[in-house]
Order: structure tokens, then C-alpha cells, then sequence
């Protein structure tokens, strides 16, 4: 062995701090945008969240005589919509059911997914078998298509359309993390907390569980944009949010039909969407990066 | 390549009798006797009763999925409550438009994503590079239905170039013109977030194929730049970006239904919307299982191909 090791020629590679410069200079022209991405984020986050205490009209207050206001009409900035109502009020209390609606359908997918995953990485047999079948056939779905058919069952309206993109969402989550956990229960240190006398729970929380973390955490912050989209995307269908109340979904599915006489009600809450998916993906990219420097 | 048919034919009857379960209960999902909840609650007594029977939903659960699974096989989806017609030909005449659809959208996706993908490889930090990654985060980003709305907005009612919306013109037309003037809008609509993420993927795999050493021996050997690049890298790249393009298939079919609402494209999404909007479950399963069995379908054929393509995939 050592005569092999004598005989290997050494490859010239940069020094240590080269490489890490360059990794982080790469890191931090990325960055710059993710910053700026992550402070439009924070933007609409706070403005979803201070909603009720902002200067804002009310979001359901009919007005018909001013309706299909252009925008900068006086005490409109964004205009007003077919019924007269004020369009950046109904855009940022509509932020609040987008948002939530997204990170919640994002969470649920992933506890769920999460869960199942461990449980079918862990356990070989029949637990293994039934979880992966039902990953299996959940994807043998378009995914769009099995979220409409689900509210169709449940009825119309946000909290079904949640859920139904949960269900859709977790088998992403189970098969990431069932992956992970195949090679993780095989690995040293799982072996000797067994041997120690460790239970189950305890190896999963404790020894298992904070190494997916990091594959997590990327999956999720790629996930809101994804599931942003989606909730919108059953609104705008009519399956999900419910008049009166404003998301960008149904605000551009009522918008539709006025769209030559006022194109605002219509481009504004997709703006809003395409905007807030936008920095989501930039934000979810640059966590990637930072969580996995083999990106870089 | 017999045995390995076989192998994923026999695959296929676990997920579809696992498809059809899912289909199956849909009906029953929502907490309440199905029959209320789809004749509302203006439904008489008699209405009622019938509508329950005609459903056999006074059966124990397991019966009433077999018997359905039993209708299903012999082509029978049940007639539809809201167009007091069968559903199985209305489907497979909506189903027809998507195909329709979805296969343009495949093809412009495909094409598009490829070309610019093995094109971004080849010349790998430049301008063109730079910009479909760009792209791709936009097409990511996006709701395809906004995308849609706009196009209509510029093409369609601002410039006047394209027709902006259905399948034909009401009066004159139904020939094949017609027919692709209508397709132009909607097509691009649903391919324009493919063809960013088909060419992201032929750009990473046509990076790697062109880094290998078969590819540096064609080019000492003095093959000319392009047949390196079509014969020797893009054709061993073929795995992973069919692999992909199998997936956009299956997204295209699901993401139709968004495109469709936006051009009143008759297709079948657009009739599974009003079918759940009008609380009619025959119809609604009827347009699910069709379009879930051509995924499944898509899958298969991508499977094979992969096989074909790849010799190793079937000695597996």
C-alpha cells in the first residue's frame, strides 16, 4: 500500500484560503441579491401582518361610483377594483390569506412528510411498504389535478384547498427524507446509541432527526413559492378562497373580466404573486447555498 | 427488453388499483351523504332516494367500489347529473383538446428547452447562459395563469394578431388553421415554464457528458465540433433530459387546467372546474381517471424509453 501511496503524483490544488475566498465571493454576489430579495420578503410580510393597524381603506367597502379607478386616482394609489373597492388595501390584506396559505400548506406538507419519511426509512416491512406505495401512487397524479379533485371532494374554499395542496405536497418531503434516513440508520453512530441501550424515539429525535435538518430547511424555503402558487392557482379557479373575502388568486380571477377596460385589476395581484414567488426562490437558493456548500 | 415490459406492466396494477381508489373517494371525502351534498339542499325526498340508488350509495363501502371498478372496466363512467348525458364520450371528446394541447406544449417545451440548453452549454457564463437562467427563476416563479392573462392582453386585444380564446372561430373556420391560430397563446402559456426548466436540465447534463473522456478522444480525433455535440454528448445526455421531459408531460396535463380556465379551451379541465362548481362527482371522477391513467401511460412510455435508450436500465 505504502509503495502505491509513494508512486501517487500530487495534483496541485489551490491553498485553503483561495478556495474559501473564492467560495465565499461567489456566496456573497449570489447573497446580494437573495438581501435584496429577503428584504421585499420582510416588506410583505410586515405589511400582511400590521394590515388592521396601516392607513389603509377598507378592503371590502363597495364604492361603485368609483369604480375601475386607474391607478394614482385620488385617494386610490392602486386604483380601485370592478366593485369600487380600494385595490392596495385588498392586495395587502389579501397578502395575509396568500402567505398564510402558503407557509401553512408548505408546513403541513412537510410535518406530514417529515414524519412519513422517517417512519418508512427507519422500519423495513410492512410500515415501509405502505408508506412508500402511498407516496407512489399520490405521484402517479399530475399534481394540479389530484389538489382540484380533492377539493372537489371536500367543497370549495381556502381551508379545503390547503388542505388538498398539503396531501399533494408531503410524498416530496417522504421521499427526500426517506432517502436520507436509509443511509443514516446504517451509519456508526446510530449503531452505537443502539448499542448503548437507546430507544427508537430517542435515536430518531435525538441522533437521526438533526441531520436532515439542513435537507429540510432547503426543501421547505423552495416549497412557500411553490405552494404560493398553487393556493393562487385554486382560487383563480374558484375552488379556493370565497368572495368577499381578497387573495391575489381570486382577485385575479374576478379581475379577468374587466381586463381591457381596467388591465390593473388584473396585472397588479399577479404582479404581486410573480414578485413575492420571486424573492421566496431567491431567499430558498441562497439558504441552499449556505446550507449546502457543495452547491457552491 | 420482453421481461422488462413485463416487470412494469405488473408494476402497474398496484398504482392503479391505487389511482382508482383515490378517484373512488372523492365522492366520499366530504363529511355528509354525497347525495345531499350534490343535489343541495333545494333536493326533494324522492330526489333524494333516487339519486341514492342510482349511486348505490345505501351499499356498504368495499361493494360500491368494486361495482364502480367493475362499471369503470367496461367503459361505463356513469352519466352525468348537470348534462343528463354518459360521461365517458364527453370526456373523451374534452380529452381530445387537451391532447391537443398539452402535445403542442410538449413539442414547443422539448424543442425549445433543448436547442437552448445544449446551445447555454456550449458556451457556458455567456450572455445566453446568463439570461435562461434568468429565465428560469422568472418561469419558476410565475403563475402561468397571470402569464396567460398578459399575453391575451398584448397579443390578442391590444395588437389584434391572434384570436383570444377557444378552440375555433364561432362562425367561419374549423380547418387547420383555424385550429393553430387558436393553439398559438395557450400553448406558449402552458410550455413557457417547461421550456425554462427543460433547459436548465440538458445544460447541466450536456455539462457533464461534455467533460468526459470520450468526448475529448472524438475531439483528438478531429470530429468536427457538431457531431461532438449531437452524436457524442447530447446523445448520451438523452437519460436524464427524457427523464424530465416525462415529468413536464405529466405537469402539462395537471397545469392544462389553469391554461384552459384562462382561453376557454374546451378541454377536459376546464370541464372537471364546472363539474365540481355544479357538484357533479360522475363527471368529476370521469375527468380525474382519464387523465390520471394517460399519466400513468406517459410514465410507462417514459420508462421504455429510458430502457431503450439506456441498455444498463433493463439489465438492472
Amino acid at each position: 500500500m505504502s509503495d502505491v501511496g509513494a508512486a501517487t503524483v500530487p495534483i496541485p490544488r489551490a491553498s485553503a484560503p483561495t478556495r474559501r475566498r473564492y467560495r465565499l465571493g461567489r456566496l456573497a454576489g449570489r447573497n446580494r441579491l437573495a438581501l435584496v430579495a429577503a428584504v421585499a420578503l420582510l416588506l410583505a410580510v410586515a405589511a400582511a401582518v400590521l394590515a388592521p393597524w396601516l392607513p389603509l381603506a377598507d378592503p371590502d367597502a363597495v364604492d361603485t361610483p368609483h369604480r375601475l379607478r386607474p391607478p394614482l386616482s385620488a385617494g386610490h394609489t392602486l386604483g380601485t377594483d370592478e366593485f369600487g373597492r380600494d385595490l392596495l388595501a385588498r392586495l395587502v390584506w389579501g397578502a395575509r390569506v396568500s402567505l398564510t396559505a402558503g407557509v401553512a400548506s408548505a408546513a403541513a406538507a412537510m410535518v406530514l412528510g417529515v414524519t412519513l419519511g422517517i417512519l418508512g426509512g427507519f422500519y423495513t416491512g410492512w410500515i415501509e411498504t405502505v408508506i412508500m406505495r402511498l407516496t407512489d401512487i399520490l405521484m402517479a397524479f399530475p399534481y394540479v389535478l389530484l389538489a382540484i379533485a380533492i377539493v372537489a371532494g371536500l367543497g370549495p374554499g381556502l381551508r379545503n384547498a390547503m388542505i388538498a395542496i398539503a396531501i399533494v405536497g408531503f410524498p416530496l418531503y417522504t421521499r427526500l427524507v426517506r432517502g436520507a434516513v436509509l443511509s443514516l440508520r446504517e451509519r456508526e453512530f446510530v449503531e452505537a446509541a443502539r448499542a448503548l441501550g437507546a430507544s427508537d424515539g430517542v435515536i430518531l429525535g435525538r441522533h437521526v432527526l438533526p441531520h436532515l435538518l439542513s435537507p429540510v430547511i432547503v426543501a421547505f424555503s423552495l416549497d412557500v413559492g411553490a405552494k404560493i402558487l398553487a393556493t393562487a392557482g385554486l382560487s383563480f379557479l374558484g375552488l379556493g378562497t370565497q368572495p368577499p373575502t381578497a387573495d391575489w388568486g381570486s382577485m385575479l380571477a374576478t379581475g379577468r373580466q374587466f381586463v381591457i377596460l381596467s388591465p390593473h385589476v388584473v396585472l397588479l395581484p399577479g404582479l404581486a404573486i410573480f414578485a413575492v414567488v420571486l424573492a421566496l426562490n431567491l431567499v430558498g437558493d441562497a439558504v441552499r447555498d449556505l446550507l449546502d456548500p457543495r452547491r457552491v | 427488453m420482453k421481461y422488462y415490459l413485463a416487470r412494469r406492466l405488473l408494476l402497474l396494477v398496484p398504482v392503479l388499483a391505487g389511482v382508482s381508489i383515490i378517484i373512488f373517494m372523492v365522492l366520499h371525502l366530504a363529511p355528509g351523504d354525497p347525495a345531499e351534498i350534490m343535489l343541495g339542499s333545494q333536493a326533494t325526498q324522492e330526489d333524494l332516494v333516487r339519486l341514492r340508488a342510482d349511486l348505490g350509495l345505501n351499499e356498504p363501502l368495499h361493494v360500491q367500489y368494486l361495482r364502480w371498478v367493475g362499471h369503470v372496466a367496461r367503459g361505463d363512467l356513469g352519466r352525468s347529473l348537470w348534462m343528463k348525458r354518459p360521461v365517458l364520450g364527453e370526456v373523451l371528446t374534452r380529452f381530445r383538446a387537451t391532447l391537443v394541447l398539452t402535445a403542442t406544449a410538449l413539442v414547443l417545451s422539448t424543442t425549445i428547452g433543448i436547442a437552448l440548453g445544449v446551445t447555454a452549454a456550449m458556451r457556458p457564463n455567456s450572455m445566453l447562459d446568463r439570461l435562461s437562467a434568468v429565465a428560469s427563476l422568472f418561469g419558476a416563479s410565475m403563475p402561468s395563469f397571470w402569464l396567460g392573462i398578459v399575453l391575451m392582453v398584448i397579443f390578442a386585444l391590444q395588437l389584434g394578431w391572434l384570436p383570444a380564446s377557444g378552440m375555433y372561430a364561432p362562425h367561419s373556420g374549423g380547418d387547420a388553421r383555424d385550429l393553430l391560430t387558436h393553439l398559438i397563446l395557450p400553448a406558449v402559456t402552458l410550455a413557457a415554464a417547461s421550456v425554462t426548466i427543460v433547459a436548465r436540465l440538458t445544460r447541466s447534463a450536456m455539462l457533464d457528458t461534455l467533460a468526459q473522456d470520450y468526448v475529448r478522444t472524438a475531439r483528438a480525433k478531429g470530429v468536427s465540433s457538431g457531431a461532438v455535440v449531437l452524436r457524442h454528448a447530447l446523445g448520451n445526455a438523452l437519460v436524464p433530459i427524457v427523464t424530465v421531459v416525462g415529468v413536464q408531460a405529466g405537469y402539462l396535463l395537471g397545469g392544462a387546467v389553469l391554461t384552459e380556465t384562462v382561453f376557454a379551451w374546451p378541454g377536459v379541465g376546464t370541464l372537471m372546474v364546472q363539474g365540481i362548481l355544479a357538484r357533479d362527482f360522475p363527471l368529476v371522477q370521469g375527468c380525474v381517471l382519464v387523465v390520471a391513467l394517460s399519466f400513468v401511460l406517459v410514465n410507462l412510455a417514459v420508462d421504455l424509453l429510458y430502457a431503450w435508450l439506456d441498455p444498463r436500465i433493463r439489465y438492472e
